[in-house]
């Protein structure tokens, strides 16, 4: 679609050869190193992920049951100042998201103040009112955040997507950079690089420090999978076992008047912090779904009571749901009293008449999305699409103008990759992780760039051909310079 | 620890100790093929499957007993459960269900040889058989010793009882299938072709060489049974899988404080087995003997699993 004159992370705006003034180490890199060793290091990547068995499964295809995620070289790059003007951003907008759900399960100031219209909410199917008037411990709902971005020009961060419920993708951001310490070490000698490899202990902390008062000092932490079946499994064992705590599947815990255990060699143990990675319908057949085997009996209920915390809480689905998204402007501003520092992307509610008239006036440059969609589904992408195409959704606009949201087509920026003609630009996004726990809110030096390989493609999904890319952070390197105490973290304690 | 994670570790450790036995028959099973005449060489492999138990599971599938259709069998099809492909498949999923408990060592040491199998287009399928077990062996020597540097605590144990549990089954069964290998016509007791038979019983539990050093007496099969069933000083006889199991009990129970059936089963196991000559065992009858041993390792791992609660 949009490939030409889109802002490359690396080469800037004047293309190959052209390398922006801070990368200019990396663009001798590039220069120097032979295509052919380029791919020799993309083999021995690929032998090692194998063998560590890092792959996601897909589901129906029988012959690529196990697959690798396409992994690149050429890392994707932020100064200091792009890092720490950020995670401002991020900070900001994750404590608007907690703030936003504590409202909306509990007083719901926000609809008094007529900042949202309240069929938003309450016809969502997002919105759970098992959940209204439960209080997680300690007020916090969104521990983890995984807010996607994507940048269109030097100064021009835009958020794409906010995903509040299970976000994914934090074991590549470590194994990613893992590769790259052992292929390309020339390059941690010529950049300074923000470790990543705080995230197990950082998550740890956020874990324990969410624990119900009741716990006790040495709150049990566990991971919940839904087993070994599950696409991102590696990442859920990845993760209980950097943090050194059990990965349980539903068959191994149990709730007993509103106490949720375990079952061990020694017979029950009791359980304080669950990290969950099952969605909030498999959670528990007793209040969700009933036909759901994944779930544990009684488990919102030992939440409801206060006994166990669940990271991240039930009921998140309303913060990142993409009717909301187009409101989080004007949701920010309400809770944090401030501009938020990251915007949208510009987003047309065609519930609005106005709005409406526009996008029907504008059909074919723009994207139409369902609110409740998701994976492409139920989208219009005008640049590419017919005229029928074009004319059948102007008729589903005009019949339900409240399903649907609008957005222009945006340039994604680019980073050079090794293609087999060479290094070429490629479109990017970033998912960058926000922890939030009891008194603060830090965001991890890193991330995951996904970067799409067919040329031009704007499709950057792990499922569709998309592959990932280590994202270096650099530091500051002048003394006093920007975010100098940042070296593990970034952020504001609370 | 998890119940399931207890169960799945010491699976995980029996399905690695078949892989690896499954391994050394197949090789025994070559080197008796190829020292003997024909029709010895076929007893040879139908011996193997006996050995497996699945001498009825390669009848279904309707092929000659040849060299090359049993090692097939025995090593690359997934369609017998107790092939190297399939106890292999097993012990990675095994593992990959308690990913946490292993380190990264033992983990890739699993994920290693079972690519050996599933690597895209099975070039294992193509490999000549002596190099494909030759690999398995080495694969499984790199996982024992990836566990021997994982830390001394429950999930190191389990992995340990699964695996000397599987052996004393594995090793009654090998000796149990002399019994079942009748020497081909014109051949007498104690001729080339028993002794052939003997030697490679011996190669598969890599005790040619212990033999020599334990007796100075010539290859005789009551002592090949006197050191395969008695002697504490071989890892794989009986006497040294029983004495291994109740030193994991051990150390289980003093870091667990779980104690039970099973550890009153193990250690009578064990005392009877310090009190047993094998010259008694062979008046009253190995074939018996050898029998009522597998039986009490069955009964010994249903109870084992109901003291860890496994599910």
């Amino acid at each position: 679609m949009l490939s030409g004159g889109a802002f490359d992370e690396i080469w800037g705006a004047g293309g190959p050869g052209h390398v922006r003034p801070e990368f200019a180490a990396l663009g001798r890199w590039l220069d120097e190193t032979p295509p052919a060793e380029f791919g020799r290091r993309l083999e021995a990547a690929e032998a090692t992920f194998r063998q560590l068995g890092i792959t996601f499964a897909v589901y129906g295809d029988a012959d690529a049951a196990e697959r690798i995620i396409p992994f690149d070289i050429v890392p994707r790059v932020f100064t200091a100042n792009e890092w720490a003007g950020l995670s401002d951003g991020l900070v900001q907008r994750v404590g608007a998201i907690n703030a936003f759900l504590d409202d909306i399960y509990g007083e719901r100031e926000i609809l008094r103040a007529g900042v949202l219209p309240p069929d938003l909410i309450f016809q969502n199917p997002q919105f759970r009112p098992e959940i209204a008037g439960a209080r997680p411990p300690h007020g916090i709902w969104a521990h983890i955040c995984g807010i996607d971005c994507v940048r269109t020009g030097p100064d021009e961060f835009y958020v794409l997507e906010d995903n509040a419920r299970t976000p994914s993708g934090v074991s590549y951001m470590l194994e990613n950079r893992e590769a790259m310490i052992r292929l390309c070490p020339e390059l941690f000698r010529e950049f300074r690089v923000a470790a990543v490899d705080s995230y197990p202990d950082m998550l740890l902390e956020t874990m324990r420090s969410v624990a119900p008062s009741g716990a006790g000092q040495s709150p049990v932490c566990v991971v919940l999978t839904p087993g070994h079946f599950n696409s991102a499994y590696y990442e859920h064992s990845f993760l209980a076992d950097s943090m050194g705590v059990e990965l349980v599947e539903a068959a191994d815990l149990v709730v007993d008047d509103d106490i949720v255990w375990m079952r061990t060699i020694g017979g029950r143990v009791k359980v304080d912090v669950i990290y969950r990675r099952i969605d909030d319908d498999y959670l528990d057949p007793l209040v969700f779904r009933p036909d759901s085997l994944l779930g544990v009996p009684g488990l919102i209920s030992a939440y409801r009571a206060g006994n166990v915390a669940l990271i991240n809480a039930p009921g998140n689905g309303i913060a990142d749901d993409k009717a909301i998204y187009s409101y989080m402007p004007e949701i920010v501003r309400f809770y944090s009293g401030a501009d938020a520092k990251l915007p949208n992307v510009q987003t047309f509610r065609c519930r609005e008449p106005v709005a409406l008239k526009y996008v029907l006036d504008h059909l074919g440059e723009l994207v139409v999305k369902l609110v409740d969609g998701s994976g492409g589904y139920g989208m219009l992408v005008g640049p590419t699409a017919s005229r029928a195409e074009i004319e059948e959704f102007r008729a589903a606009l005009i019949a339900a103008p409240e399903r649907y949201i609008a957005q222009p087509t945006l340039a994604l920026s680019t980073v050079p990759t090794v293609t087999e003609a060479g290094l070429a630009p490629r479109h990017v996004d970033f998912r960058p992780f926000v922890l939030t726990g009891r008194n603060f809110t830090r965001v991890v030096p890193g991330g995951l760039t996904r970067v799409a390989l067919k040329e031009g493609s704007l499709v950057v999904n792990s499922s569709q051909g998309g592959g990932t890319k280590d994202s270096f952070v650099l530091m500051p390197d002048a003394p006093g310079g920007p975010g100098q105490s940042q070296a593990q973290t970034q952020g504001q304690e609370r | 620890m998890l119940s399931r994670t207890a169960s799945s570790l010491y699976w995980l450790g029996r399905y690695i100790e078949r892989a690896d036995f499954a391994a050394r028959l197949v090789e025994a099973t070559i080197r008796l093929d190829a020292l003997s005449p024909s029709p010895a060489g076929v007893a040879a492999w139908r011996s193997a499957l006996s050995v497996t138990y699945s001498d009825k599971a390669f009848a279904a599938t309707e092929r000659e007993v040849t060299a090359a259709s049993v090692t097939r069998f025995l090593t690359t099809d997934t369609g017998n459960h107790g092939s190297i492909a399939a106890c292999l498949d097993q012990a990675r999923n095994n593992a990959k269900a308690v990913r946490t408990a292993l380190t990264r060592d033992a983990w890739t040491a699993i994920n290693r040889a079972w690519l050996i199998f599933n690597a895209r287009g099975r070039p294992a399928s193509t490999m000549a058989p002596l190099t494909l077990v030759e690999a398995v062996k080495a694969e499984t020597r790199g996982f024992e010793g990836a566990t021997h540097w994982m830390m001394r605590n429950q999930a190191t144990w389990f992995i340990r009882l699964g695996a000397a549990i599987e052996r004393a089954d594995n090793t009654a069964r090998l000796l149990d299938v002399k019994y079942h290998l009748l020497l081909p016509k014109g051949e007498q007791v104690g001729g080339t072709v028993d002794r052939d038979q003997w030697t490679t019983i011996l190669q598969v539990v890599s005790a040619v060489t212990a033999y020599r050093w334990m007796y100075s007496e010539g290859l005789k099969p009551s002592l090949v049974i006197d050191l395969l069933t008695t002697r504490f000083e071989l890892p794989r006889s009986l006497a040294g899988s029983v004495e291994e199991v109740v030193e994991v009990m051990t150390l289980l129970g003093k870091r667990t404080g779980l104690h039970g059936e099973a550890d009153r089963m193990a250690r009578a196991r064990l005392t009877t087995m310090q009190r047993t000559r094998s010259h008694d065992v062979i008046v009253k009858g190995l074939h018996q003997y050898l029998n009522a041993f597998i039986r009490e390792n069955e009964l010994l791992h249903a109870a084992i699993a109901r003291q860890f609660r496994f599910t």
